[in-house]
């Protein structure tokens, strides 16, 4: 599975801009599609179809990742920018961004006159190279993604857009081993979640579904000095019970629960404080859904070095699989 | 003299009270459309029938409404209290002639002369709340005689012409208005187009949602008036946009990212018809893009917008040649829309 998550993860995909990630995934999950789609704002819906005595279902990864957003370049040729999504100032300094020709630029910041200062996102630029606004290679309105290498170290997986290329990954897997369901089964790899899951609201309102469940990565209480929070990573996926987005369906959160523990799947209860997922907008889509979400532990999420665990990802499928399997009764 | 520009800024909408600017437009667009019909919203949605070469359809909107305020509450001594509709600065209100309620009543947002203010108090804001309308009345019931609470003001702006720029209020977004009003007036597109007058757009682009959920569009095209901050600044830094430089294009705002797609149509569109152009300063603000964008299963739509100076102050400033090349921008833009642009490649 690495080489697929190398593959996505060093993909080039800010919110808004997520064609080079859809045109990873496609191959991917073509041949085991009954049909798929590509719809306005450019989610890409696969449908794998069940027995007709199931309910129809919504799983949804996000393909986009947070980025920046060129604002104005200076006559000297330094690019300031906006940010695409949460994007925090303390992980910009010395990071690297790509734009989606290819160029590349370093983030400088203004000088900092106070040690360990940091300064907010609008003192910081980006260095293409370019010796004037005249010669630089990028525009206003350009968009680049943070560049960093994949990297796997026993289990431990780092890389920048982990979220949610790994909820990608997981979706993909699951339909490759997913050989019978009962369900309608609609894969949705979402666009513009990180803005406001923007993508997932017109998909969940073209498949008015029965049931969705959104992929995606949660924080963890594990680290030093972290905010309280019963998630670590490594001791299994994470079944939302709550997001400052959502509220999950207490019947589908049973379901997770019941399947993760008939197969001695490993899982966690997750109550995020801050922030939500694609579920929230498939919930309140229509005339509402049972949402849930299943979320992947992950440790520094919204720098570049988001990073995971392997045993939890593929107990994400395995559970998913479980889920998607058997009837779902709400 | 512009007269379209000048009846348009000159009505009053304010959001949620769009009639005599809908009726105006409804005058000014009823020979030129196959039908009309105005909503539970308030939005008027036309329809201009294509020539049949396209099943395509495409939605173009414009706002009707501009920020405004709002009575609340009578003073005993007849002031009046209010509370905004849309976003102010609060340092735009003071000293400003306002006219309110349906026989538009000639009020004064009251400041404190300056012979009779301390120091410290010249060199703070005065917040909203503590400023009331004051309508000549003496009393509470003088003043309620006239006006009820709920009534509507808006300011007091005569249109003018100054060379190649146009003073005046509510340019935002009334000079959509009159664009939109123009590409209705010309030969048939190829596809459906329909046109929405929409409300409530300053309140959260509210009347959009539901215009945007009727039509049921392929396509849309939102043409808006943007804040442009271009005056002399001693720092490197990029106005939003510029007066006369061009149509403004949007590429991300607070609350959408723009089609990439249509952007690109649109900047194609532009540099093969020697239309100057610039790209806003992504960031701040929103326009009804946002919730066009994400009626139903979604649609693809993008922005253009003439570029004016003080944007929700009683004196707007727009230059008339951005104008006339926003219509001429989403004229071409609109008749070179083919079915392949909006498609995706994978």
């Amino acid at each position: 599975m690495n080489d697929l998550i190398k593959k996505l993860v060093e993909a080039y995909g800010p919110s808004g801009f997520e064609d080079n990630v859809r045109e990873l995934i496609r191959p991917e999950i073509e041949p085991f599609a009954d049909e798929l789609l590509v719809d306005a704002l450019g989610n890409l819906i696969a449908h794998k179809k069940g027995d007709g005595s199931g309910l129809k279902v919504m799983i949804a990864a996000h393909m986009d990742e947070i980025g920046v957003m060129v604002s104005h370049i200076t006559k000297e040729g330094f690019l300031r920018f906006t940010n695409i999504g949460g994007v925090y100032p303390h992980t910009l300094l010395g990071n690297r961004v790509q734009f989606a020709d290819g160029t590349i630029g370093v983030i400088g910041s203004d000088r900092i006159t106070e040690r360990g200062a940091v300064h907010p996102l609008e003192k910081h630029f980006i260095d293409v190279g370019a010796a004037s606004r005249e010669t630089c290679p990028v525009n206003v309105g350009d968009a680049a993604g943070f560049l960093r290498p994949f990297l796997a170290q026993g289990t431990r997986l780092s890389a920048k857009s982990m979220d949610d290329r790994i909820g990608c990954v997981i979706a993909i897997e699951t339909l490759k081993r997913l050989s019978e369901t009962p369900h309608e089964v609609y894969f949705v790899f979402s666009v513009q979640e990180e803005v406001g899951c923007r993508g997932a609201q017109v998909a969940a309102n073209r498949l008015d579904p029965d049931v969705g469940i959104a992929l995606d990565v949660t924080t963890t209480g594990d680290v030093p000095e972290a905010r309280p929070m019963a998630v670590d990573l490594g001791k299994g996926p994470a079944i939302k019970v709550k997001d400052s987005g959502m509220i999950a369906h207490v019947g589908l959160v049973k379901i997770m629960r019941q399947r993760a523990e008939e197969a001695n799947l490993p899982f966690q209860m997750e109550v995020l404080e801050a922030g939500t997922t694609d579920a929230r907008s498939i919930q309140i889509s229509n005339g509402g859904t049972a949402a849930g979400c299943i979320s992947i532990p992950c440790r520094y999420v919204h720098s570049q070095s988001e990073t995971v665990d392997a045993n939890d990802v593929e107990n994400s499928v395995n559970l998913l699989v479980e889920i998607l399997s058997k009837p779902i009764v709400l | 003299m512009n007269e379209l520009l000048k009846s348009l800024t000159e009505a009053v909408g304010v959001s949620g009270e769009e009639k005599e600017v809908r009726l105006l437009i409804r005058d000014l667009i009823a020979d030129h459309v196959d039908e009309w019909h105005v909503d539970a919203m308030g939005n008027l949605l036309a329809l201009k029938k294509g020539t049949g070469a396209s099943d395509l359809r495409v939605l173009v909107d414009a706002h009707m409404d501009e920020v405004g305020l709002m009575v609340t509450e009578f003073d005993s001594n007849g002031t009046i209290r209010f509370s905004n509709v849309g976003g102010f600065d609060d340092r735009a209100l003071l000293g400003k002639v306002v006219q309110v309620g349906p026989k538009k009543i000639t009020g004064i947002i009251g400041a404190r002369p300056i012979h009779l203010t301390t120091s410290s108090q010249r060199n703070s804001v005065v917040k909203a709340d503590a400023m009331r309308i004051d309508i000549g009345a003496k009393t509470k019931d003088a003043a309620s005689a006239q006006l009820k609470i709920g009534d509507k003001a808006a300011f007091v702006t005569e249109y003018e012409e100054l060379g190649p720029t146009a003073i005046g209020k509510a340019f935002d977004d009334r000079a959509g208005c009159a664009a939109l009003i123009e590409l209705l007036r010309v030969e048939p597109y190829p596809f459906d187009l329909h046109a929405v007058f929409s409300v409530q757009e300053e309140v959260g682009l509210r009347g959009a949602m539901t215009a945007a959920y009727a039509v049921k569009p392929d396509a849309a095209l939102v043409l808006e008036c943007t804040p442009a901050y271009d005056l002399p600044n001693k720092d490197d830094v990029s106005p939003s946009v510029a007066l006369g430089k061009g149509p403004s294009i949007y590429v991300m705002d607070r609350t959408a990212i723009q089609d990439p797609r249509l952007v690109s149509h649109i900047t194609a569109t532009a540099a093969e018809n020697d239309i100057p152009f610039q790209i806003r300063r992504p960031g701040g603000g929103g326009t009804n893009t946002a919730t066009i964008q994400r009626s139903r299963a979604g649609v693809p739509t993008a922005t253009i917008a003439v570029p004016g100076r003080y944007a929700h102050t009683p004196a707007m400033m727009i230059n008339l040649s951005d104008y006339a090349n926003v219509v001429k921008l989403a004229e071409a833009t609109l008749r070179s829309l083919a079915p392949n642009i909006i498609q995706h490649s994978s």
